[in-house]
């Protein structure tokens, strides 16, 4: 016990130290199981992002914009496996990973149980939404765990087209047509609360967040995220010459940050609870993915044994010809 | 915490991004074979031209030393300054060496 407990202090002095803890230094069995957790989940919502987005594939108003979402889209897939192989590394497997996805015992990011209704909502989700994941992975990049912090400079590369070409589509819809116009504010409507929810809990409803940021998982709380992310939204929607939809939103010169009105954290927690307008589609698309894989999987795997014998038997010869 | 032996095994994969530098460490992903490893590696680390060589390798066949032997190993050429050209006084005199 008392070995424990040094071993913990000497971790702690390390992470103050803004060193990296790497897959097999030594670690509490807290500090293990949290990054599980949060790779997992961040791995999750990398995946079930997919599906939103996917929805529009087909349906893309031009080849160039078809594109570009098959792009992000194939991204979003890599991102999930860079975040899963990050967690691997804690020593849990894939599998595991993936059936507490399929049987629902695993978060993802509640954003991707909303519906994307009109084109409009891939301009507002590469904007909003993966400009709040921005936000988040930004920092996490500076993460205290070695592999996860990888994975996020990777990923960050990676992301910020995401965020610009969601804008692009949102900057070409508000100087088009009225319709147009209305479609991009309808989406920025729709998107923009959720959006605020992506950081999370207020830090005082945050129970985690301590330990978090004393062990340098976090380095900045919910709630200075969301202010940033609002503070640099609001000049972008004003570019586009569209509303917020926040009647409470003013400039406060004091502070020198956007003021914003109360969010809604009972419709926050119902979605988190499984209980928005798409958890269940989401988890189902995913099962049928994974159940319409698996022959392709298993299939793979016994060609890959066959080969492997065949190998195997002609090497077996050749040492007993010579 | 285990894998059931029908998952397919886990690959390393390095990327060179281009001639003149070493391959480099770029992340793992599974496979069933060595050469689905390969084209799935490409497709995963290298879509925006990132790389114009790839290696993989079984991370089952990757020895590791450990943490703990961090000290032994490395420690003893930490009391080596003269293996570093700044442990040498040179005059200014003499010029670049
Ligand atoms: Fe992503
Ligand atoms: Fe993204």
């Amino acid at each position: 016990m008392g070995e424990e407990i040094s071993l913990e202090h000497r971790f702690q002095a390390y992470v103050d130290a803004d060193n990296k803890v790497e897959p097999k230094d030594w670690m509490p069995e807290k500090y293990r199981k949290t990054m599980i957790r949060q790779i997992s989940q961040h791995a999750h919502s990398e995946v079930v992002g997919m599906l939103p987005e996917a929805n529009w594939i087909t349906r893309a108003p031009s080849l160039r914009s078809k594109l570009i979402l098959l792009a992000k889209v194939q991204d979003e897939g890599g991102h999930g496996l860079y975040l899963y192989s990050a967690a691997e590394t804690l020593g849990i497997s894939r599998e595991e990973l993936l059936d507490d996805l399929l049987a629902g015992r695993a978060k993802y990011s509640s954003i991707f149980n909303y519906p994307t209704l009109s084109w409009a909502d891939m301009g507002a989700v590469g904007w909003l939404v993966d400009g709040a994941a921005i936000a988040n992975q930004v920092m996490l990049c500076r993460t205290s765990y070695g592999p996860y912090a990888r994975a996020m400079v990777r990923i960050c590369k990676e992301e910020s087209f995401h965020q610009r070409q969601g804008y692009e589509i949102m900057m070409h819809l508000a100087a088009g047509t009225p319709d147009q116009k209305a479609m991009a504010q309808d989406a920025l409507n729709r998107w923009w609360w959720p959006s605020l929810m992506m950081f999370g809990p207020p830090d005082d409803q945050s129970p985690n967040t301590a330990q978090s940021m004393a062990w340098r998982i976090k380095r900045k709380t919910n709630d200075e995220l969301r202010q940033e992310f609002v503070d640099k939204t609001v000049p972008q929607v004003e570019f586009l010459g569209l509303q917020v939809p926040d009647s409470d939103l003013k400039w406060n010169e004091a502070r020198g940050h956007y003021d914003f009105g109360p969010i809604d954290w009972e419709e926050f927690f119902q979605v988190v609870g499984g209980n928005g307008p798409c958890n269940k589609e989401r988890l189902a698309a995913r099962q049928k993915a994974h159940d319409d894989g698996m022959w392709v999987r298993e299939a793979a795997l016994a060609h890959a044994k066959k080969r492997a014998a065949a190998s195997a038997a002609s090497n077996d010869l050749k040492t007993s010809a010579a | 915490m285990s894998q059931s032996p029908d998952a397919w095994p886990l690959w390393e994969v390095f990327v060179r991004s281009k001639n003149g530098l070493a391959h480099k460490h770029s992340g793992s992903l599974h496979a069933p074979d060595a050469e689905t490893a390969l084209k799935s590696a490409r497709d995963v680390y290298t879509r925006r031209s990132e790389g114009v060589s790839i290696w993989v390798i079984p991370s089952s066949a990757v020895v590791a030393s450990s943490p703990d032997e961090r000290e032994p190993l490395f420690a003893p050429s930490d009391d080596k300054p003269y293996r570093h050209p700044t442990f040498y006084d040179i005059p200014d005199e003499v010029g670049h060496m």
